[in-house]
């Protein structure tokens, strides 16, 4: 589903990226971890273009997304993204946030994407919360509405780049639980995490990033059991 | 000191008269003003080379000569130049646009610049094409942002607007003039204008208080 071949990103004279090769197949599940400034949240970016890899390709569902010719708005259509900060758009009521994208960008009729949208909250627990604005929603509360905003544009694939990061501690189990609801539903879904548990649990396989390289692409059962390089056993130690 | 009110009440429905002119003119110049100051902000943030140069140097020759001379100009060389003959209104609301265009660009853009880069971001990921993110994500934030510098543009140009009297426009400020030729006292007319322009200043910045509030309940 998504191939990444060779892919080295940097910015001015700072390498962020150093030729990462690896595939996510569709309906995996792939945690990305590592030390902070290794490179993961790049990685995840390149992959719907909201970073442009210096070198390499990138191709998702047969195409190449690196080619400068790519419909970049298309493909970002069928990728969705889930961010550390949530970002949803103040100005707008919840039900406006799941709605605004289907109809604005897919052409989905105002009732067809507010039935989707209602269903989504329902999905998420947050049925109650439709018309309100998100500032006055917990930070548990809006990861799980901007994950719903991302699903209403029913994407092939999913990317979370830290989505319990800035979340107080009692409310990442909820965000976690929608996203392996999400899993279990068969999404293809990649994410940058320092959930240990939730990445031993969910994941298919773990991509572990060290100064911008792959160090260790394997299974999660290998990896934490039995990593083998240096880099992963000490960052292992400190995170468990 | 002198102060006979009496002489000039006959006279008070015409200076009150001018409310009309002076309120055309600054509602329309902050209309079209705002509308060509966003215009202008969007180009700034753009990257085509050509038309940002022409916008950088046009707000800098708009904010760098005098307003009077500005309006002098657009009034008296245009019938000059093109051979079209302006009127007084059609000048003063072309230059205050003109000019508040200027100034309103530089507040949006830095209201633009002000919006959080995760807004962007969220909205590039779901494919939102760059022109509705602008309508429907950036901007709306960025005027909630500078309204207050937005509300005192207004009341600068609803000030400035007293310029007109210059080229003739029967506004507040040309009405007093009038006045003050014809009854020769300058107390009692100017005060009454000046008392007018104030109590509109007033009302704006409660407009604004309540708009603002209005506007703030998503925080």
């Amino acid at each position: 589903m998504i191939k990444i071949q060779n892919v080295s990103k940097s910015f001015g004279s700072l390498d962020v990226l150093h030729d990462i090769s690896t595939e996510i197949g569709r309906g995996d599940v792939v945690a990305i971890i590592g030390p902070s400034g290794s490179g993961k949240s790049t990685l995840l970016r390149c992959m719907n273009l909201l970073e442009t890899p210096t070198k390499g390709t990138i191709v998702i569902d047969g195409q190449a997304i690196t080619d400068p010719k790519a419909d970049v708005m298309r493909i970002r259509q069928k990728i969705g993204m889930v961010f550390q900060h949530f970002h949803l758009f103040p100005h707008m009521s919840v039900l406006d946030n799941l709605t605004y994208a289907p109809v604005k960008v897919k052409g989905l009729s105002k009732a067809a994407a507010e039935a989707k949208a209602r269903e989504l909250l329902a999905r998420i627990g947050l049925s109650n919360k439709a018309d309100v604005f998100p500032n006055r929603l917990s930070g548990g509360q809006k990861q799980r509405v901007a994950i719903a905003r991302s699903l209403a544009m029913e994407p092939q694939i999913m990317l979370f780049d830290e989505p319990t990061s800035a979340l107080d501690p009692e409310m990442v189990k909820e965000v976690l639980d929608v996203m392996k609801g999400l899993a279990d539903t068969g999404m293809t879904m990649a994410i940058v995490t320092h959930e240990m548990n939730f990445a031993r649990e969910v994941a298919d396989r773990i991509c572990f990033l060290d100064g911008g390289r792959l160090v260790e692409d394997a299974p999660p059962s290998e990896f934490f059991v039995n990593p083998k390089s240096e880099r992963a056993k000490q960052f292992l130690e400190k995170m468990l | 000191m002198s102060l006979d009110f009496a002489q000039i009440v006959p006279y008070i429905p015409f200076i009150v008269n001018g409310i009309k002119v002076t309120l055309q003119v600054t509602l329309l110049s902050v209309v079209f003003g705002f509308i060509w100051g966003s215009l202008l902000a969007l180009i700034k943030i753009s990257n085509i080379r050509l038309l940002k140069g022409f916008a950088v140097a046009y707000t800098s020759v708009f904010r760098g000569t005098p307003l009077i001379l500005q309006l002098t100009f657009v009034y008296f060389a245009t019938p000059q130049i093109t051979g079209y003959n302006i009127s007084a209104f059609e000048a003063a609301v072309l230059t205050f646009t003109l000019n508040s265009g200027a100034y309103i660009s530089e507040t949006i853009r830095g209201g633009i610049m002000a919006v959080d880069k995760g807004q962007w971001e969220a909205a590039k990921a779901l494919g939102v094409p760059y022109r509705k993110m602008m309508t429907d994500i950036i901007l709306p934030q960025a005027v909630k942002n500078i309204l207050p510098a937005l509300v005192n543009e207004t009341i600068a140009l609803l000030k400035e607007s007293a310029l007109v009297s210059t080229i003739g426009l029967a506004d507040i400020m040309q009405n007093a003039n009038i006045v003050k030729g014809t009854i020769f006292r300058y107390f009692e007319p100017y005060l009454l204008a000046g008392l007018l322009y104030y109590v509109m200043v007033m009302l704006l910045t409660w407009v604004a208080r309540v708009l603002e509030r209005r506007m703030r309940r998503s925080d």
